[in-house]
């Protein structure tokens, strides 16, 4: 063990390759944190768990980018919030909303929903129709809001598989001498003669006639479900995996350096304080780290987030009790061996306070030591509490990638095929305890040199 | 060594203790409420509803007492009677769980458990210690080489994977995508059935390669780093200049003198196996002590839960003191101090 002072630790330190790579991903990772604290409103991440949020989301889908690799496109998950919108004011108002698509895929989409609120008297016509890339039109709906004297909001959603549309849709696609029996209304709506699917341009037509002036469509959305959606796809219960990713880096963060920092420092105050006063209090305070030391960790990290609580700040607690030991061991001994240099002594002679000596002289130098030993135990509290959130025992409110995996489990999603859903948060896991590896046994590697020759 | 395992179960009591009561308060209250209902005869001898239920309540009082639950679980009597029996190794009945055979005696649910976690686990890292035992010694005779730079990166990059996080992997890739293994780790036939150990066998092996996949990296690199300080000393030096053969220094000489801190974390590991890897058993779904625990704590089955804990310290106490005993075997200097 030789004492090295924070320059030089630092200077060696940028020779280090792997030391570097841990860094590189480490400032990615706040990167992706900040991220996550800008782009993605605090609202997102709060509605988690709130089914209603994620309602316009396709169920268990992949994430776009396969299509890159693929032969035969699939479809994707389209949601089009914003048409263009054309106003026509005569005796008869026309407000018509325009959904333009572009179709390219190789599969038929699972459905389509339109969803609306408007707000109307009287009792205003709503006509949806779709022009397909062969310019032939096909008139899908025509019904009638249902009729109120006075101003009133409606919300509506519209799905593919109502009956009206789909009767239309058969007459319609006879007409074209396109029709085939037993076909859900999608798949007329974007077949061609053989039944393959047409690519092209499609627009949907979404048309609401009222006598009165005052019919104001306040909400208007077309739903094109696919079977790709997002950049990471999305989970059984509808919800965008790329949130629950990013959002779990820096809980992750937090959780991995709060613990490391925290049970580093009881460790180093801990050990440091036991082998300098030695004697008695040394006894006490090693047969107290012994017990901790035996203890099973894991199930008693259970039962304390059975019992007491599993909120993510109890469980950073619960961590840190079980991780300082083996760090007050090691620096227990090392203090030990400092306690004995002739600059202690002399400030003991001088009458210097007990704290002021192992404050400023001992535990300085142990600094290094310490660095490196907060770098190394990130990533078991990273596993750990991961491990914990894969039992169902995390925070619910929290989106942990541990939560994410235990969800995973739970759906299946290992037999069903489903990897965007297990592969993505297990990576970031290994990634950010590779980064805190890498930097760990740089320093490691500093302070031993004779592991390095 | 004992003041330890005591204060460890004293802890483990103290924690699940409170919930315990209750628990086992809802039980009594249960019990007379089906038990009353089941005798109709008990409803009607009384005139009205106020007599009823001050008669349920009184007899829920009688059996609380008679199960010594009206003092708190902190009183010195009960946990002093809870210590004392499992002293005596008694760990009683278990509250919910039951064994497979159906018995709810804690011991025989351990004694059912332990092989199973045995044949998995101890299995994993004794393949894991030895197969860390050799690439550590090859890569730290060859410090700086393409097989040592190799370990040390696999050592890294694996340690930082989640065992059961590669397992779930595993089992999508092998059993569901190939179809090459199970992916339940239980077999389906009957123990008694003659095909049984080939099925336990084809069943096992999946979670034996994953743990063994994940584990051995980390141990060679454990290994080449205490190897890499022996073999700079002055007598490997001295027996490379007198011409021995280096497989016999490393093996031999080298090994030898790297041992006892090797000992000692194989005694850790091994007593640490044997509490199996609650997550791991969960993900392979192996019924062993790991998922034991788990299914214990989330019903909160006080015995079961006390007794697991037993017996894990008392094992792993064991193996902290087996591994002394061999330190001083083989690293004599020990002994004189």
């Amino acid at each position: 063990m030789s004492s090295i002072g924070s320059s030089e630790l630092k200077r060696e330190f940028i020779k280090s390759k792997t030391g570097l790579i841990g860094i590189g991903i480490l400032s990615g990772l706040f990167i992706l944190s900040l991220i996550a604290a800008t782009a993605i409103p605090i609202d997102t991440f709060k509605q988690w768990n709130n089914p209603n949020n994620w309602i316009s989301y396709p169920k268990a889908t992949m994430p776009i980018w396969v299509n890159y690799f693929l032969e035969d496109k699939i479809p994707e998950h389209i949601i089009i919030e914003n048409p263009s919108t054309i106003t026509k004011k005569d005796v008869i108002s026309v407000t018509s909303h325009q959904f333009a698509i572009e179709y390219t895929y190789d599969d038929f989409p699972n459905d389509f929903i339109y969803e609306f609120s408007v707000e109307y008297t009287d009792s205003p016509l709503l006509q949806i129709s779709v022009i397909r890339p062969d310019q032939n039109e096909m008139l899908l709906l025509s019904t009638s809001l249902p009729y109120s004297d006075e101003k009133v909001i409606h919300h509506e959603r519209i799905f593919s598989t109502d009956d009206s549309i789909k009767k239309n849709a058969q007459i319609e696609s006879a007409k074209m001498k396109l029709f085939r029996d037993g076909v859900s209304s999608e798949d007329l709506i974007f077949a061609d003669k053989y039944g393959h699917v047409l690519k092209g341009n499609y627009l949907f037509l979404v048309n609401l006639y009222g006598i009165e002036d005052y019919t104001k469509i306040i909400d208007s959305k077309l739903i094109l479900g696919g079977k790709a959606f997002g950049i990471m796809g999305t989970d059984e219960l509808r919800r965008d995996l790329i949130v629950g990713l990013l959002w779990g880096t820096p809980l992750a963060l937090l959780i991995g350096i709060s613990v490391a920092v925290g049970s580093v420092i009881v460790g180093l105050i801990y050990g440091v304080y036991a082998g300098f006063k030695g004697r008695k209090t040394d006894e006490t305070l090693m047969r107290f780290n012994d017990i901790i030391y035996a203890l099973p960790a894991l199930p008693f990290l259970i039962i304390l987030a059975v019992t007491i609580s599993n909120s993510i700040f109890m469980m950073i607690g619960f961590l840190m009790i079980f991780s300082w030991v083996g760090i007050a061991k090691v620096s227990r001994s090392m203090s030990l061996q400092i306690k004995t240099r002739q600059y202690i002594e002399a400030s003991k002679i001088m009458g210097q306070k007990d704290s002021k000596i192992i404050f400023k002289h001992i535990i300085p130098q142990l600094l290094p030591y310490a660095f490196a030993s907060i770098a190394i135990s990130v990533p078991a509290a990273i596993t750990t509490e991961a491990g914990l959130s894969f039992l169902g025992l995390g925070d619910p409110t929290f989106p942990t990638w541990g939560q994410i995996l235990h969800d995973a489990n739970v759906f299946g999603a290992a037999a069903r095929g489903l990897w965007w859903w297990i592969v993505p948060p297990g990576v970031m896991i290994a990634i950010t305890g590779l980064a805190f590896v890498f930097i760990g046994n740089a320093l490691d590697a500093i302070i031993n040199p004779k592991l390095k020759r | 060594m004992f003041g330890v395992l005591m204060i460890t179960l004293l802890l483990t009591i103290t924690i699940v203790g409170s919930n315990m009561d209750v628990i086992l308060k809802q039980g009594v209250v249960y019990q007379v409420r089906a038990e009353i209902t089941e005798n109709p005869a008990i409803a009607e001898s009384f005139a009205n509803v106020e007599d009823f239920e001050k008669f349920i309540d009184e007899q829920i009082d009688e059996r609380i007492k008679a199960l010594g639950l009206d003092a708190p679980w902190y009183s010195p009597q009960r946990i002093g009677f809870s210590m004392y029996k499992i002293l005596i190794l008694d760990f009683g009945h278990a509250t919910f769980l039951t064994s497979d055979s159906g018995s709810s005696a804690v011991g025989d649910i351990l004694l059912e458990k332990i092989p199973r976690t045995v044949l998995l686990f101890t299995t994993a890292t004794i393949i894991i210690s030895i197969l860390g035992i050799f690439l550590g010694a090859l890569s730290a005779s060859k410090v700086g080489s393409v097989v040592d730079r190799i370990t040390s990166m696999f050592a890294v990059v694996s340690s930082s994977f989640p065992v059961w996080w590669i397992g779930m992997l595993m089992i999508f890739l092998f059993a569901f995508t190939y179809h090459i293994f199970p992916a339940r780790a239980t077999p389906s036939i009957l123990p008694t059935e003659p095909g049984y150990i080939i099925a336990l066998l084809y069943h096992m092996a999946l979670p034996l390669i994953t743990i063994v996949m994940i584990g051995f990296g980390a141990w060679a690199y454990l290994v080449r780093n205490f190897m890499v300080g022996t073999m700079q000393e002055d007598f490997i030096s001295a027996k490379k200049a007198i011409g021995i053969n280096k497989n016999k220094i490393v093996y031999k000489h080298a090994l030898k003198n790297a041992a006892p801190p090797i000992i000692t974390i194989l005694a850790l590991s091994l007593s640490g196996s044997l509490g199996g890897a609650i997550i791991t058993e969960a993900v392979f779904d192996w019924p062993g002590m790991g998922r034991l625990y788990f299914e214990a704590i989330s019903v909160m089955d006080l015995p079961v839960i006390i007794g697991a804990t037993y017996v894990l310290t008392v094992l792993f106490l064991i193996s902290i003191f087996v591994a002394d005993l061999l330190y001083g075997y083989f690293d004599p200097r020990v002994k004189t101090e």
